[in-house]
């Protein structure tokens, strides 16, 4: 089981301040905490890709290199890559690189975007959104593993006896994650690989989570990769941390309020009883998050978001030495599960 | 068999002459599906209480509590009665946001009576200007005759009958729906994309 935390790398003013950090703040800031997050002893980090404010990271594979150079453990991946609008080719050759430059301290997660503005900016068309993701990655897939590849579809210049270089580390392509909220297409996607299907689950409640993990199991065992309980299931999830329950309902509530996901909405108790939003003490936390499984099985990967909504980087960092702390708990948890 | 009747009212006051015209329908439909010997469970649901968690549906994308009972509720009926004030020319803004947050395929083929209220007869044309299409946009089977309740209706101009009499039409043209269709559960939206999406070779060779 590994334990990390995912950004999507948002610039949004700190509600208790009215203070918005610089684009260079927020991508330095973005460092400091894949490097805190190694420290505190989590096992991944992961950057979203965005191509339009106010988000930041809009080129995954140059911000994990350079954490890659500042760290020596910690995996670095994204959440997500998109797939849709970024050419297979380009997917092939920067993650690639990236496997070679942190000796293999890498995987990746692709996802569609659900921003509609995007698609044309990249020639593309939202509504082709299962299509794309499902063409590039037969494409990506490919290039990975063949030299020469042959290639004709319709969404990209056609390929003859293209190589993609450099080739994967040692011949090994990179691990790869398909990463949905609820579309059946993209859980059938990654069984039929075989490979990791992590649900977002942060926004929505559980059941869709349920239904989505249950589907990719059944699958993949459909497609003689395994068991279904064996399937690569990854998950999100949203915490703020505070010694007890009430400080950190008070401290994360104006971020809450106006968050621009959820903001303006349900109130904070309403949220935290309907998704797998977890703000509380260590305990509450820890419980929690155990609760889990019971609808989605053993699964292998658990990402916490826990730098947005204007949250600023020294309570970002003050929650990351917190949640080392509760991942060392899970951690005894994940131990007792595994069969003597 | 019993039939799952559902009756959506967006009345706004209590008592509110659209809530006395769905329980007028409500009871009219159930006793059409009596004379055709089918059993009807019916349902109300009121909108005004959901109001709040109607503006969180919008801005979260996902129902909680008692608005994602009524969602299943709908979307699970045989049959709906769905009522509304009638506000600026047209249904209100409750009643829309309503149907606006079901999942998509909710009422896909569901016989449903259109009604409304207002203070005045001139509002009616309302029924087949803004309902009618809303609920065949939706693919729900709308029974002929729509009704309307005007002030008037509930005092002594209603004294002839007439509004009686087009509820009971309306409710017996539902019943004749409804008796058409197969009963048991329905697909939600996820096991309608589940089934529509074939295995994943023919994902790959989709044109």
């Amino acid at each position: 089981m590994e334990y990390g935390i995912f950004t999507v790398g948002d610039v949004t003013p700190d509600p208790t301040t009215g203070r918005t950090p610089t684009e260079h703040e927020r991508i330095k800031a973005t460092v400091e905490i894949a490097v805190k997050a190694e420290e505190v002893g989590l096992d991944v980090f992961a950057t979203g890709q965005h191509h339009n404010p106010p988000f930041v990271p809009s080129a995954p594979t140059t911000t994990l290199a350079y954490i890659g150079a500042r760290t020596s453990r910690i995996k670095l991946s994204t959440s997500t890559t998109l797939i849709t609008t970024t050419d297979p080719v380009r997917i092939a050759e920067d993650y690639a690189t990236l496997q070679h430059l942190v000796d293999g301290r890498m995987d990746l997660m692709l996802g569609r975007g659900n921003t509609g503005p995007v698609y044309p900016w990249f020639g593309k068309d939202i509504r082709d959104g299962i299509a794309l993701a499902i063409e590039n990655y037969a494409l990506l897939h490919r290039l990975w593993r063949e030299e020469d590849v042959d290639w004709e579809g319709r969404f990209r210049t056609p390929l003859q006896g293209f190589t993609s270089t450099p080739r994967p580390l040692d011949g090994t392509p990179p691990f790869v994650w398909h990463g949905s909220i609820r579309s059946p297409e993209i859980a059938e996607q990654a069984a039929y690989y075989g490979d990791g299907f992590f649900s977002n689950h942060i926004f929505w409640p559980p059941e869709h989570t349920a239904r989505m993990v249950a589907l990719y199991r059944a699958r993949f065992e459909h497609y003689g990769h395994g068991k279904a309980e064996d399937a690569i299931v990854g998950l999100g999830g949203q915490v703020y941390l505070a010694k007890n329950s009430q400080d950190a309902i008070r401290e994360f509530r104006p971020y809450f309020d106006v968050a621009p996901v959820y903001g303006h909405g349900p109130s904070l108790e309403e949220y935290l009883a309907s998704t797998p939003l977890s703000v509380g003490s260590p305990e509450q936390v820890i419980e929690k998050t155990l609760g889990f499984r019971e609808y989605a099985g053993d699964y292998r990967r658990q990402l916490f978001l826990v730098d947005h909504s204007g949250l600023p980087l020294s309570t970002v960092l003050h929650q990351l030495d917190q949640l080392g702390e509760v991942v060392a708990e899970l951690r005894k948890h994940d131990l007792a599960a595994v069969p003597a | 068999m019993t039939r799952r009747l559902a009756v959506v009212t967006a009345g706004l006051s209590d008592p509110s002459s659209t809530r006395l015209l769905a329980d007028l329908l409500a009871k009219a439909g159930r006793d059409a599906l009596a004379e055709r010997s089918e059993e009807a469970e019916v349902e109300v649901i009121e909108l005004r209480p959901l109001a709040h968690a109607l503006a969180d549906r919008l801005l979260t994308g996902f129902a909680t509590g008692d608005l994602a009972v009524a969602e299943k509720t709908v979307a699970r009926a045989d049959a709906v009665i769905a009522v509304t004030p009638v506000f600026s020319a047209s249904y209100s803004g409750l009643f829309k946001t309503f149907f606006d947050v079901l999942e998509p395929g909710s009422l896909d083929g569901t016989p449903v009576i259109v009604a409304a209220t207002a203070g005045t007869a001139r509002h009616s044309l309302v029924l087949e200007h803004a309902l009618r299409p809303l609920f065949a946009h939706l693919h729900a089977v709308v029974a002929p005759t729509a009704v309307f309740a005007a002030s008037e209706d509930w005092g002594a101009a209603g004294a002839d009958g007439a509004l009686v009499r087009r509820v009971e039409r309306a409710a017996g043209e539902l019943a004749a729906l409804v008796a058409s269709r197969p009963t048991g559960e329905r697909p939600d939206q996820f096991d309608r994309d589940l089934a529509s999406m074939g295995d994943f070779e023919q994902l790959l060779r989709r044109p």
